[in-house]
């Protein structure tokens, strides 16, 4: 199957003001796509969480999203630092954000929660020091 | 209701987006945070904020929202206001606080739309 389609973006991680440019992005190629509204803003609020997730705690990464005949993929890779206890990261409310951040209206401990709301799976594999990928999919 | 009555009855000032001002609005959402905007999918057409940075803007796009309120004369800079032209959405500014500027669009009718409203 060929039929798929590919968009990558590289997130830079130190200008808080321009996260989210990305999902921005996807969210308007979607659009163009002709992909049902209710999945595009689902795919929108997963990538944009992540998207400032990745600014917040991992200097920026990349991230790649497939669009195939039946689902949409997002992953997410960043060479931070790591997610010490993914439970405890998924769990709402639960915040390592740093201060300046939670006065700029996120680090409400939403952001996980919030993705795995949004996606039919979530994937998510880090090692300390390394780096975190997050694999998430909605189904079309 | 309209964004123009939204408009009226707010007493707000429109920043950008004059052209939508007939645009239909149902359900709002007053929040300072946007993990919690972000946390309800629901049709949410008018967000009124305190928090004035890009990022609110971002917030408003992801969820299709249709128009933006700042409480309390918070105005945005050029560049949120560019990047809400690309969106097109509404903005405007309010001298009213927040609890106010929400309490007089629910006594016209607007409502919250979270899934609390069901048990009335």
């Amino acid at each position: 199957m060929n039929d798929s389609i590919e968009l990558t973006y590289e997130v830079s991680g130190d200008d808080f003001t321009r996260a989210g440019e990305a999902s921005s992005d996807c969210k308007q190629k979607l659009k163009r796509l002709g992909v049902p509204p209710d999945v595009i803003r689902k795919v929108a609020i997963a990538m944009y969480e992540g998207e400032i997730n990745m600014v917040i705690h991992a200097n920026g990464g990349k991230i790649k999203v497939t669009i195939s005949m039946d689902e949409i993929t997002m992953e997410l890779a960043d060479r931070g630092p790591g997610i010490p206890d993914i439970e405890k990261a998924l769990r709402p409310g639960y915040s390592t954000a740093p201060e300046d951040v939670r006065s700029l209206g996120f680090g409400a401990g939403m952001g996980l929660p919030n993705m795995k709301k949004y996606t039919d799976d979530i994937h998510i594999t880090t090692e300390l020091g390394v780096g975190t990928t997050v694999t998430m999919k909605v189904k079309l | 209701m309209t964004i123009a009555d939204v408009k009226e009855y707010i007493h707000g000032e429109v920043l950008c987006g004059e052209d939508h001002l007939d645009r239909e609005v149902h359900m709002a959402c007053g929040s300072d945070l946007m993990s919690d905007v972000l946390a309800f999918v629901k049709d949410q057409s008018v967000l009124l904020t305190g928090l004035c940075n890009p990022q609110v803007i971002r917030t408003a796009e992801m969820m299709d929202i249709l128009c933006l309120v700042f409480v309390r004369s918070k105005k945005p800079t050029p560049e949120m206001i560019e990047l809400a032209k690309e969106g097109g959405i509404v903005v405007m500014t309010t001298g009213h606080r927040m609890f106010t500027a929400c309490g007089l669009l629910y006594s016209h009718g607007l409502r919250g739309g979270a899934d609390y409203e069901r048990f009335y």
